[in-house]
């Protein structure tokens, strides 16, 4: 069980001078137009609860107007909520006083903004340093801590530089060793690569993932981008009009969408990138164990399964393969064991690995694909028939909630 | 329609005669101060032989705005200012401008800053600048006399009142100009008030508040000009002279000098505040 790091309880923001009366109008069920057209009052965030777990990336996706970018700035109270509870480490943020609040976010909360940010007057390093020089921290450490931050987004050799003089991905990097730079345990980040072009976007992902494998911060992660919340999110929180409409991972909400407007959210989002190995895969129907296993027995089990060729293991770790042909030569020879014929280059993939990336591998070769775990343990097989009817099921299940 | 006039004049009147009979004892107090710094100045400036002074202007002008070209006109203007003989009146004209934008500054920096940070001090503050940049300036002359007697210190009060609101406006509209999106950066990151003010505002407002300050002092020069109808002296006085005796030659020759002044400080300190970091290479 993972700890809780952030816990969001019946969060509510309603924008205007008489919140009451929206929240009144709310709980009888009218929609953000009816209020607004009533009270002239505007739902940010309605009764929102989530929680996100230490080090895990939450991608809070949805529509501009969802009101995704209030329920982030509510966690750090940039925005004040009306109603509701923010725990941090089990700490309520809605119950701090100005300056507690002030250090609560010096020390917890680094936060990455979507059109970057930057303080225009200040260099790279300068700006790396912001935070740190707010706490208060001596120069000469701040200095170093700024670099280390500059050195893990790629910066180093820029730090004397002005933002102006940078492209988008860099700004956004120095964005990014900005709020590194605190050694914050969360991050939030408001559609911090919504700003740049598709292929800085795609490389910023990629390192935000790497960065992440290495530092395991918390990440709370704003977009209005399906595949880049895909991509990134180990969990997704859908919201429409204010409100979480569902929450889970990207292949629950794909596979599964709560209601027609996920679906439809869904909809156009290219399905073979989202089904996954583990989801189209099978249970090896015969598995050959090493050393035990030899020549004879390994042809037998194929024989029995009805296949041409089988996978290796020894104790549950996947070791190669064997084909049927090669299995009833050295049976003839008289080999006792499965080394001389034993294929070991075979292709692995993951169970995270994207379905379309299978299709290449099956194309070049005549045996099934192994997917094995980071043990390398053998967790099923995908053949060709089953990467396409698993892909077909998916799309079924689709069309009839959508 | 003539049967009763609304009594605007008379109550001025009153307030003025008020504040005179209350407050003279202070504004002659800080009229003896004043006119004792304006002397000093003046006397610092004059001390030395006139082209020492002006060797200094130009590598000042040089120093500060980094052009060649405006120190070679700073060296050729002030050259024939003295060649004219119009030396002593320009320095105590310089000297005027500089107390009364030292004075203007003093006060419209920190009011401008306070009308950014609180709205309802800037609706105060607004209508309140507007109409002491449309009232003519030769009004605000009238009062000045009864508070401090004729003379330089009553032209630099009337003179910072005329010059002082686009110090105040441009400082204020300086720090309004901060992107929305910095200031939540800087409160993301824990900024106080106080550290938001000088680390982010301030630093972002100064070349529109050195814009503010350059027009500030560009008011200051023509009002100290017209200040000389109540005996200030200066390149003004050659001007008010020649309008007296109908001397147009002697009043055209100020009236170079004047623009010459005018020019000068104008270039420098577009070169000292129009020049955003971010440009540095």
């Amino acid at each position: 069980m993972r700890t809780e790091k952030i816990r969001v309880e019946n969060l509510t923001k309603i924008f205007g001078h008489h919140p009451e009366k929206a929240l009144e109008l709310i709980g009888q069920g009218s929609t953000k137009e009816e209020i607004f057209a009533q009270t002239r009052q505007t739902v940010g965030v309605y009764d929102a609860s989530f929680t996100v777990h230490q080090g895990e990336i939450v991608v809070v996706m949805g529509l501009s107007g969802s009101g995704k970018s209030t329920l982030v700035r509510c966690l750090n109270r940039l925005i004040e909520p009306t109603a509701g509870k923010v725990y941090i480490d089990g700490q309520d943020v809605t119950a701090l006083s100005t300056n507690a609040l002030r250090q609560f976010r010096q020390q917890h909360l680094g936060m990455v903004f979507q059109n970057f940010a930057l303080f225009p007057h200040r260099t790279v390093c300068e700006n790396t340093e912001f935070g740190l020089e707010v706490q208060g921290v001596d120069p000469a450490k701040r200095r170093q801590q700024a670099m280390k931050a500059l050195e893990q987004v790629g910066l180093k050799g820029w730090e004397d530089q002005f933002p102006a003089q940078l492209s988008g991905g860099m700004q956004q990097r120095v964005g990014l060793a900005r709020a590194l730079a605190l050694d914050p345990d969360i991050m939030l980040m408001d559609e911090a690569f919504s700003a740049l072009d598709p292929l800085i976007r795609r490389d910023m992902q990629d390192e935000l993932l790497d960065l992440h494998d290495r530092l395991r911060k918390t990440i709370v992660f704003i977009s209005h981008d399906l595949d880049e919340a895909i991509k990134l999110g180990d969990r997704i929180v859908l919201m429409k009009d204010g409100a979480i409409v569902q929450e889970g991972t990207a292949e629950e909400i794909l596979t599964n969408p709560a209601n027609e407007y996920v679906a439809r959210f869904v909809e156009d989002v290219d399905m073979s990138k989202i089904i996954t190995a583990e989801s189209v895969m099978k249970r090896a129907v015969a598995v050959a164990e090493y050393p035990g296993d030899g020549p004879k027995a390994a042809l037998r089990k194929m024989e029995k399964a009805g296949i041409s060729s089988i996978f290796v293991r020894q104790e549950h770790h996947l070791k190669g393969l064997v084909t049927a042909e090669d299995a009833a030569r050295a049976a003839r020879r008289g080999d006792k064991h499965l080394d001389s014929i034993l294929r070991r280059d075979i292709a692995r993939v993951s169970p995270e690995t994207p379905a379309i990336e299978l299709f290449p591998l099956l194309a070049e070769s005549s045996f099934p694909v192994a997917v094995v775990d980071a043990d390398n343990r053998l967790r099923g097989v995908v053949i060709k028939g089953s990467l396409l009817a698993g892909i077909a099921a998916t799309l079924q299940t689709e069309d009839s909630t959508g | 329609m003539n049967a009763y006039k609304i009594p605007i004049g008379d109550a001025i009147e009153a307030l003025i005669e008020f504040f005179v009979n209350h407050f003279s004892f202070a504004t002659r107090a800080f009229s003896a101060l004043t006119e004792n710094g304006i002397r000093l100045l003046v006397d610092a400036m004059t001390f030395f032989p006139a082209w020492v002074l002006i060797l200094v202007f130009t590598a000042l002008a040089g120093y500060l705005s980094r052009r060649r070209g405006i120190a070679l006109f700073t060296l050729l203007g002030l050259g024939l200012i003295w060649n004219l003989g119009l030396w002593a009146p320009t320095v105590s004209t310089l000297a005027l401008v500089l107390i009364a934008t030292f004075f203007a500054v003093l006060i419209g920096l920190p009011l401008g800053i306070l009308a950014a940070l609180s709205e309802p001090l800037n609706r105060i503050i607004t209508p309140v600048l507007d109409f002491m940049q449309t009232m003519p300036a030769f009004v605000y002359l009238i009062p000045a006399i009864p508070f401090f007697g004729l003379g330089p210190v009553a032209a630099i009060f009337s003179t910072v009142i005329f010059s002082v609101p686009p110090a105040i406006r441009l400082t204020c509209l300086g720090i309004r100009q901060v992107p929305r999106e910095l200031i939540e950066a800087a409160d993301a990151f824990g900024c106080d008030r106080r550290q938001k003010l000088f680390k982010l505002q301030l630093p972002l407002a100064m070349p529109t508040i050195m814009a503010g300050i350059n027009q500030t002092i560009m008011l200051a020069l023509s009002m100290v000009v017209i200040a000389a109808m109540i005996g200030a002296k200066g390149l003004g006085g050659e001007v008010w002279k020649a309008i007296q005796r109908l001397q147009p030659g002697q009043g055209f020759e100020a009236g170079i000098g004047i623009v010459i002044v005018a020019i000068i400080l104008d270039r420098i300190m577009q070169r000292v505040g129009g020049r955003p970091k971010t440009e540095r290479v």
